[in-house]
């Protein structure tokens, strides 16, 4: 026991002998990142060929999940809550596990890689609403949104990813690109609340087909839609619970989404 | 008719003549043991990552490869699913280390003329060239979601197999990280991993603390063995918090139910939490309770498998502890053990105890260290120190039975892919014994003329260590 007791103190002690741990974040970016990301960060680590979609290229800066707009650069935050959260339907997996620190020093490292970091700064987040109450008129709009907007042509009418334009899609790398299939999850690409799902409208998913859409909403309208999509997926959801009951009364009065809606 | 312990030995293939059957059992078992040490090189080619971003220097577990392992071998990704894996992929993995080993032992009992066993002497022997050590072919993988399985053959160095691993687990049960189970034959959840540590000597490959048993004790468990049973586990998102409570057959993890209808019951707790300037520290807690029938049924004279009865208990309990000062890792590690009287003086229990018998009692500690140099070299050290408290017989002096150990190397992996894993490795182990017989070499080694002599054991071990 008197060994166990030693052994803590020393650990303690040799903590403050440890002046900063960030000469090791390379090494860390290695241990953890480089396999897919590469050593230099540029999308080119011996998994890259197998890994679809493909890993992201830090030369570029060019990120999909942000909470700045379009074609900004993401704030630190965003960064250090992609890699704790992963990305749904890529080969990036939640490093939750890891300490806060080291994810924060690896946002650090993953900003050498480009100069765009050092001639621009990070955008500024775009505010998220009080999110509003779910009605039934409130996914309607929503659903006439996806419509108008022509999101069904990606995603698809029952957003399954398989809409008219979804295999021809390419990435800015001009690598294919697979829409989202909201049937297929429960989470999304950026985060797993309505906030998240909000916040993709309106910053886009830089990188790829996806577009901002904050020039083109207005009001409620990116809610409206936030509500319908959790309608699509398979989780139970309190929109799918409106939008059961208002389906069981009302079925026969919904258009058909896609082209014969339109 | 009941036939007394003595039988046991013939059943268990614990080596109760030397007077210290554990220790003979398990030296014996090192030689049927491929590895003491796990790494599934498989699970990084399926999920494209380096064997660096679950193992800290192969294989030892960091708290992202905890994680995983405790979410049922699932990344949470696509690809955890068997069904959407290219047909072509197999989750294969195999495991060997070719090595040059020299292993040298003082006070061995030898005859002073080959040949003539009249006179008995005590002499150092060494044994030294390039060796082999045993094979571990590994399988693992995800059934379906939330269910996945594991399955280790392991080979001695003369390809002779048996099932070192083999259970399916079952994950998020009821939808809750809290409730996961898994089934067969595993390793007991030690917070320090002794399948997964960073010494593969003769003598440093293995904790001495959790193979231990006094010198005349017939009590073959270790709790380093992996045990026959079922494991209910709960870990919080992220695995800083854990629990398991086991429930094991009293065999020590040996199939064909040839002990007795008991059970054993093993349970742990650790925390983790984040020291900032430091890493992820965890301290856990660990109890287990066993028992080992001492007298078994027999037919025609010979015993019935799986007929033990009069069973006797034991117990080991202690902390440990797995502490990041950032590139420095510390592993201490406390134990304090007993077992029953009647094991403790390998008595049957339809038999009257020797006069003044007592549970033989024992405490354990070892502190072991890991300099992560970089994500490919790894210095390490450990020591450790195995103190009797209380011997069965009265009158036996107090030290008999200690154990001090040390252990010095370093790994190095000239390479960091998906794909498999090689390491340089070079150790150094040197344990000192009070009166009984070494775990050096092939575990053969015999227990000194005298109870207080010292037996030094030495190990130097340099070894291609590579899995695919």
């Amino acid at each position: 026991m008197r060994l166990f007791l030693i052994a803590l103190v020393v650990a303690a002690t040799t903590v403050q002998a440890q002046p900063s741990i960030l000469g090791g974040t390379r090494e860390d970016f290695r241990r953890y990142c480089a396999g897919c990301h590469g050593n230099a960060g540029d999308a080119q680590g011996e998994n890259a060929d197998w890994v679809d979609p493909k890993p992201r290229d830090f030369t570029l800066a060019t990120f999909k999940c942000r909470s700045t707009p379009s074609g900004t650069l993401p704030t630190d935050d965003d960064l250090f809550h992609t890699i704790k959260r992963g990305l749904v339907n890529s080969n990036m997996p939640s490093w939750k596990p890891l300490p806060d620190e080291t994810v924060m020093n690896l946002v650090a490292y993953i900003k050498t890689f480009s100069p765009r970091w050092k001639t621009e700064k990070a955008g500024t987040p775009i505010p998220v609403p009080p999110e509003i109450p779910v009605t039934a008129d409130d996914i309607l709009a929503g659903r006439a949104l996806f419509q108008k907007m022509e999101c069904w042509k990606c995603h698809g009418p029952e957003g399954r990813g398989n809409g008219p334009s979804a295999s021809t899609l390419t990435d800015s790398k001009d690598q294919p690109i697979k829409p989202f299939n909201f049937a297929a999850s429960s989470r999304f690409k950026c985060g797993t609340t309505n906030q998240d799902l909000y916040k993709i409208f309106l910053t886009g998913l830089d990188g790829t087909p996806m577009p901002s859409f904050a020039d083109n909403f207005k009001g409620d309208d990116a809610w409206h839609l936030v509500h319908f999509l959790r309608t699509l997926q398979q989780a139970e959801s309190p929109e799918k619970v409106v939008w059961t009951e208002w389906l069981s009364t009302h079925q026969g009065q919904l258009k058909p989404i896609g082209p014969e809606g339109q | 008719m009941l036939l007394t312990t003595g039988i046991l030995g013939a059943i268990l293939t614990a080596n109760l003549a030397t007077g210290n059957g554990a220790y003979r059992a398990y030296a014996a078992s090192l030689n049927a043991t491929a590895h003491k040490t796990k790494t599934i090189p498989a699970f990084a080619r399926k999920y494209g990552l380096r064997c660096s971003a679950c193992h800290t220097a192969w294989p030892e577990l960091n708290a992202f490869g905890q994680a995983f392992r405790d979410n049922g071998y699932q990344l949470g990704n696509e690809r955890d699913s068997p069904i959407f894996q290219n047909p072509t992929y197999l989750p294969i993995a195999l495991r060997i280390t070719p090595q040059f080993h020299e292993e040298s032992t003082t006070n061995q009992v030898v005859d002073a003329v080959p040949g003539d066993s009249s006179i008995k002497v005590q002499r150092r022997l060494t044994t030294h060239g390039v060796d082999l050590s045993g094979m571990d072919f590994w399988t693992a993988g995800t059934l379906y979601k939330d269910i996945s399985f594991v399955l280790l053959f392991s080979s001695d160095n003369l390809a002779s197999f048996h099932f070192e691993s083999a259970f399916i687990r079952f994950d998020n049960l009821a939808g809750s990280p809290w409730l996961n189970a898994k089934v067969g034959k595993f390793e007991l959840d030690n917070l320090i991993s002794e399948k997964r540590f960073l010494f593969l000597s003769n003598n440093g490959g293995l904790y001495q603390s959790y193979h231990f048993a006094p010198i005349g004790d017939n009590n073959g468990f270790g709790i380093g063995d992996n045990q026959l049973g079922v494991e209910l586990a709960g870990h919080n998102v992220g695995s800083y918090t854990r629990y398991t409570a086991s429930i094991l057959s009293s065999s020590d993890g040996q199939p064909g139910l040839v002990t007795g209808n008991s059970y054993d019951g093993f349970f742990t707790f650790s925390q983790a939490f984040q020291v900032p300037s430091l890493g992820v520290e965890r301290i856990g807690a660990y109890y287990y309770l066993g028992q080992m029938p001492t007298v078994y049924r027999t037919s025609g004279g010979a015993p019935i498998a799986g007929s033990g009865v009069d069973n006797k208990t034991f117990y080991r309990v202690g902390l440990a502890g797995d502490l990041y000062a950032g590139p420095i890792e510390v592993l201490p590690f406390y134990m304090h053990a007993r077992d029953d009287p009647f094991l403790g003086t390998s008595t049957p229990g339809n038999q009257a105890l020797p006069a003044g018998a007592r549970g033989p009692q024992w405490n354990a500690e070892f502190v072991e260290t890991h300099e992560y140099v970089n994500a490919r070299f790894v210095l390490t050290q450990r020591a450790e120190f195995v103190r009797m408290a209380q011997q069965a017989i009265p009158g036996t002096p107090t030290n008999v039975g200690d154990i001090d150990a040390y252990s010095l190397g370093l790994r190095w992996m000239p390479f960091m892919f998906s794909r498999a894993g090689l390491a340089l490795h070079s150790e150094y182990s040197l344990v000192r014994t009070v009166g009984g017989a070494p775990l050096s070499g092939d575990g053969v080694g015999t227990p000194p003329l005298t109870p207080t002599t010292n037996v030094w054991s030495s190990s130097l071990l340099f070894a291609f260590d590579f899995a695919f």
